[in-house]
């Protein structure tokens, strides 16, 4: 129960979740809802793995199954842009396409090579700041580094860019949008698609950096919804959204490593002497997300903010009201 | 002079006499609907197909091993309406409360909820051993019922009160009930450390046809249960409350415009808490129905996926709870066949693509081809 | 100063939507320089036609010329490359930005970085060079309605926009704001600008333009002809086809008890600023009481706390004597209040079932709709059935679904399922608003009924002519407050408070 170690491993987990809420972020902010991530994830994870196994190449790995995510989001893309069907539905379905194509092509692949695929690294200076250095910049995988590096570059897009001006407008007034010249369906797909790529990523992240392996659904363990939930914590901010990522990924690992000690603080650990008890632990991230969503959800309610106005609607160019 | 006459003459387009355009529909006709549902499903087989033989599998012999394992025979129909039972309770569950734009993800939670109750009820003597089955049976009704509901009521509340999401917390909670029911299993009432309880006593076995073997040999074999019958009866008791009682007419008016709802003076908190606690209910009921009819006992793997399979059901059924029940059937044979087939994600895969044409196909119903001749 | 060179020509414009010719074989010719207003009742065709011209839609048939060349338009962007722009009825702005982040919006400077500052400077000056004062950091929803319409102007006019089309700008301006608008619109003209004035109010028309083109029910019946060459009853005529009843027939009457009170009512808005301050106000069985009010001043919310579906934060609302403050909303409907809400499609109607299943929302809990836990389907359908034909709901049958049917008929709907139950209580929120003349003309006849059955009526509505036309009392709202009660039927008076410019509660109600 080091808490140095909870934290770099904390770090680690929270990536996956930054990658995929920071692509829901997106997705959300131009409207559209996206509740595929578990779906698309399992692929990213699976197609990481498969591609990396047979050809060793991790970063073909990681591109393969950034695209194939891409390519399912764009599904859910077709059918709620321009088929207008409903978001929530569509996502599920994702889901169940995701979870069931990564199951059926990552049949036998389990656990073949479960060795770390992409370079872990140790920044030179950084990693001798006192507490910081341990925790960020020790022996954690490439991707942890590119994690630290899209919170800001997604925060300046978003807020300080003309891009991400359009981004949020298509998402709170498409019909404005739209009449200032801006094409609404073509930036909803894009952002979709790199919502899914990020999904991809984070599925990739899994499988070649984090917890290497195919592990059938276990795999993701429902991180995809977890990050679904992290975006409304998140308040619709990258740097919320790493932060949310970060204290569940730590949580992750104190409820593995609680279990070991015969002591817990002093104390006769229940954990220890009574393994049974651990099925309470893992209850808890689960648990957690949801005490993060009702914080969030009270946050809105009071600041009178929320979500972009125009999630989970479809828009329909030219409808006539009454 | 038309409009279009300045793009007519650019290059690979058709010259043609008329255009398509798409256009708002202004009525459905009543056949259109289930016309819709049937090719989706056909295109979803279709797709299924090109799929299972891009993994190397036979599309033709897994389609009609699938029909021959869920319907050739008097012993596996039954085996599939014993598959079909908690599928109908999920699906009613879903269905209620998508009525209300509830998106109740839990009902795999909720199931699991039921047998724990309905079983506490036995492995805790809360009911003796002796009871007579009648009194068994009906405590573990209203003890699944009740342990459903309450995992409804949870998200209900956080939904009403504080506009939680819906969709994660019954989703999350679907996660916890699995943790907490294992605890139970291995925790509390381990049998040797296997990952099951007990056999439950013989009072709180759900009738099947086959104990009626000795007067009626036919019925010998079908393992079909009593939990059909509370399947049966729960789809004409929903059907009734949306389409005949005033509550069904509030939760309908809520799920079409909920700003409408509240301006006729309906309560929407206390609305959404009891649907999703009826959704919760039913789900429930589909979980100690699985346990006292076809496990007898708690063990960890009494669902599979009947929770999410019941949103697809709901969703194929459009919500209609007469609907759900053929539905039910038809994809309760899909899961008892698709257990022999290899890979393991195709019964999954199968009902994603499914659900997936069914939402794709439904712009049909909104929308319509119209040609439109060119001057 | 007018050339006659036409700046923009429309010639045998078709347009269509499901079910509705909108514009059928419409010709139209703007003059550089000029004002031209484009006249029509609700459902016209002026919007569509406009739209188009602005790129949004495309014409089934006919042809458009800018500047002697033909044109067509994929998008509004294409429009206002050309120096097109229209200002809609419902600003195409984003509440949660900033006034220079919208008038930004789908620009391709600045090519990366924002940096507001600097336009900030830039809007500022912009709008000190038009006449139009705009703060550049505020927020879209921190703005007042007047303020909104001045960043739409700010917006056209930065891009370069020559050709100005407002559509139905003066429906959210109070009368000195109307007056402070078409002197702007004027100063534009001297600049350079050309301009599309749409409008259903013919004493605007006739005020501002320099030529009125008249359209009814998607064809032109009157094209570029001058004001001083037409009247008012000839341009109603036009826009309607037969003889316009300006005046509506109500008989005098004595009010009776008092259905209505509010005492020391305050309310908060849905962002948490107050929008209802103390406000007293007594309404009597067989009196209407006109109150009107620039939108956005708490009419709105003044309606809900009234119907039960806002909390007040202070003060008592009592409905023949018995409060109904911060009591659900089932409990006005339970005391005989009907709510014609100003929102038909999303407050009013559910739009996906049946006419009988939106005419029964009130009544549904009660006998004979009601049986037990039961819903008597015969009888909800006889109702329907009934009250199709008393309102004269035009649809298919009872169980058209209500998204199908036009403004008109929804709101006969709504009318159908309020007064049906004998109101003693009628809250009109902007009841004739969208409507055409014909519908117009029954819904007031139809509240003109309701008093004289000796329902007590809040009439909130924008067109003051009709307030003046059908109230006998008329109160002023502004800012949240009652700033007059009992004002006299005068526009410059009841235009003056609506602005602020005076509040006379004390000094009327004292000299009643």
């Amino acid at each position: 129960m080091d808490p140095i170690i909870i934290l770099q491993a904390g770090v680690a987990t929270g990536t996956i979740l930054l990658f995929a809420t920071i692509g829901e972020i997106f997705a959300e902010r131009a409207g559209v809802l996206n509740l595929g991530l578990e779906g698309m994830m399992l692929i990213g994870a699976m197609s990481a793995f498969s591609v990396t196994v047979s050809t060793g190449n991790g970063w073909l790995g990681l591109i393969v199954a950034m695209i194939a995510a891409g390519a399912l989001s764009l599904l859910h893309g077709v059918v709620t842009i321009h088929f207008q069907a409903d978001q929530v539905v569509s996502g599920l379905a994702l889901t169940f396409l995701g979870t069931g194509l990564s199951l059926v092509f990552g049949e036998g692949l389990s656990k073949a090579g479960a060795i770390a695929l992409l370079p872990t690294l140790t920044v030179p200076v950084l990693s001798s700041v006192p507490i910081l250095g341990p925790i960020l910049f020790t022996k954690q995988s490439v991707m942890v580094y590119v994690g630290y590096l899209l919170v800001p570059v997604a925060w300046f897009y978003i807020n300080r860019t003309r891009f991400g001006l359009h981004l949020r407008a298509v998402g709170e007034n498409p019909t404005a949008a739209d009449a200032m010249g801006l094409n609404v369906y073509r930036l909803r797909y894009t952002y979709v698609f790199i919502g899914g790529l990020l999904a991809g990523l984070a599925g990739g992240t899994i499988s070649l950096a984090i917890s290497p392996g195919w592990f059938s659904e276990l795999t993701t363990g429902g991180m995809g919804w977890i990050a679904v939930g992290l975006v409304i914590f998140a308040q619709w901010n990258p740097w919320r959204a790493a932060f949310g990522g970060y204290a569940f990924g730590a949580l992750r690992r104190t409820v593995l490593d609680i279990q070991g000690p015969q002591t817990l603080f002093g104390l006769r650990n229940p954990f220890f002497f009574n393994p049974y008890y651990g099925f309470f632990l893992q209850m808890l991230p689960y648990a957690f997300t949801i005490g993060v969503l009702i914080i969030g959800s009270r946050e809105a309610l009071r600041k009178r903010l929320g979500s972009p106005a125009a999630l989970g609607l479809p828009y329909i160019r030219g409808e006539r009201g009454h | 002079m038309s409009s279009e006459s300045a793009k007519s003459g650019s290059p690979g387009r058709l010259n043609l006499p008329f255009e398509l355009q798409v256009e708002p529909r202004l009525n459905i006709p009543a056949w259109l609907g289930p016309l819709v549902s049937v090719v989706a499903i056909v295109l979803a087989l279709l797709l299924g197909a090109f799929v299972l033989a891009l993994v190397g599998g036979d599309p033709i012999r897994a389609y009609a091993h699938i029909a021959g394992a869920a319907f050739g025979s008097l012993g596996v129909f039954s085996d599939t309406l014993v598959k079909a039972t908690p599928l109908i309770l999920t699906g009613l569950a879903c269905s209620v409360a998508f009525r209300m734009k509830l998106w109740n993800i839990g009902a795999e939670g909720q199931f699991f909820m039921g047998a724990l109750g309905a079983s506490i009820v036995v492995l805790a003597g809360i009911v003796p051993e002796n009871a007579p089955r009648v009194a068994t049976i009906t405590a573990m009704l209203v003890a699944g019922v009740i342990f459903g509901a309450a995992w409804g009521f949870v998200p209900g509340w956080l939904k009403a009160r504080l506009r939680v999401n819906e969709i994660i917390t019954t989703l999350m909670l679907n996660y916890i009930a699995i943790a907490l029911v294992n605890y139970f299993i291995f925790g509390v009432w381990s049998e040797g450390g296997f990952q099951m309880t007990r056999t439950f006593q013989k009072a709180a076995w759900l009738p099947r046809l086959s104990d009626l073997a000795e007067q009626f040999p036919i019925l010998r074999g079908l393992t079909t249960h009593f939990g059909l019958v509370f399947a049966a009866i729960a789809a004409v008791i929903v059907w009734y409350i949306l389409y005949r009682s005033l509550w069904g007419y509030e939760i309908r008016l809520i799920g079409d415009n909920a700003r409408a709802a509240e301006y006729a003076g309906i309560n929407i908190t206390r609305n959404t808490v009891l649907v999703m606690m009826f959704s919760g209910a039913l789900a429930g009921l589909g979980g100690m129905s699985e346990i006292a009819g076809v496990v007898h006992r708690l063990q960890g793997s009494i669902s599979p996926g009947y929770g999410f399979t019941g949103i697809i059901i709901a969703w194929l059924a459009k919500l209609n709870p007469l609907v759900v029940v053929p539905v039910s059937v038809l994809f309760g044979g899909l899961i008892l066949a698709g257990r022999e087939i290899q890979p393991a994600g195709v019964p999954r895969l199968i009902q994603g693509i499914i659900l997936f044409m069914l939402i794709a196909s439904e712009v049909s119903l909104r929308y319509r081809l119209r040609f439109v001749r060119r001057r | 100063m007018a050339e006659t060179d036409n700046l923009v020509e429309m010639r045998g414009i078709v347009k269509r939507f499901p079910g509705v010719l909108a514009n059928d074989q419409v010709d139209f010719e703007l003059r550089r320089g000029e004002i031209h207003a484009l006249l029509g009742e609700n459902g016209a065709g002026k919007s569509t036609l406009m739209s188009v011209l602005a790129g949004l839609y495309k014409p089934e048939a006919g042809t458009i010329v800018v500047r002697g060349e033909p044109v067509s338009f994929n998008s509004p962007r294409d429009a206002i490359a050309l120096g097109l722009g229209m200002i809609h009825q419902h600003f195409t702005l984003i509440d949660s930005h900033t006034v220079t982040e919208n008038i930004l919006l789908g620009l391709d400077d600045p090519r990366f970085l924002m940096r507001l500052s600097r336009y900030d400077k830039r809007m500022a000056e912009m709008g000190e060079r038009f006449g139009l004062q705009i703060t550049p950091q505020a927020k879209i929803w921190q703005l007042s309605v007047g303020e909104q319409q001045r960043v739409e102007i700010l917006k056209m006019l930065y891009r370069g926009v020559q050709v100005l089309i407002m559509d139905e700008p003066t429906s959210v301006l109070a009368p000195q704001e109307i007056e402070e608008l078409f002197k702007t619109l004027r100063s534009m003209v001297d600049q350079g600008k050309s301009i599309v004035f749409i409008s259903h109010k013919l004493h605007e028309a006739m005020s501002i333009a320099d030529r009125i083109s008249v359209l009814r029910h998607g064809k032109v019946t009157a094209a570029g002809i001058k004001p001083e060459a037409t009247s008012k009853a000839e341009l109603a005529n036009l826009m309607v086809g037969r003889k316009v009843l300006f005046e509506v027939e109500k008989k005098p009457r004595q009010p009776g008890d008092v259905v209505l009170e509010l005492h020391g009512v305050s309310a908060d808005n849905d962002k948490g600023r107050p929008a209802l301050l103390n406000i007293e106000l007594e309404l009597r069985s067989g009196e209407i009481l006109g109150l009107a009010g620039v939108a956005g001043n708490g009419q709105t919310e003044l309606g809900e706390v009234i119907t039960g579906l806002r909390r007040c934060t202070s003060g008592k609302i009592l409905v023949n004597g018995k409060d109904v403050a911060n009591r659900s909303a089932r409990i006005p409907i339970e005391y005989g209040v009907a709510h014609i809400p100003e929102d038909r499609t999303h407050v009013g109607t559910a739009p996906n079932l049946s006419i009988t299943d939106n005419v029964i929302m009130k009544g549904y809990r009660d006998p004979p709709l009601a049986r037990g836990i039961s819903l008597d389907r015969n009888a909800a359908r006889e109702k329907a059935e009934r009250l199709k034909d008393e309102y004269t709901i035009l649809a298919p049958s009872v169980e058209t679904p209500v998204r199908l049917l036009s403004g008109g008929n929804l709101q006969r709907v709504i009318l159908a399922r309020e007064l049906s139950g004998k109101p003693t209580l009628l809250i009109a929120m902007q009841p004739t608003r969208g409507l055409d003349v014909g519908a117009i003309e029954g819904v007031q006849r139809l509240l003109l009924e309701q008093r004289e059955a000796g329902a007590a009526i809040l009439l909130v509505s924008e067109e003051l002519e009709e307030i003046f036309m059908l109230s006998d009392r008329i109160a002023v709202i502004y800012e949240g407050e009652i700033v007059g009660d009992g004002v006299e039927p005068n526009a410059e008076r009841v235009g003056l408070l609506m602005t602020g410019g005076e509040r006379s509660r004390k000094s009327e109600r004292a000299a009643r």
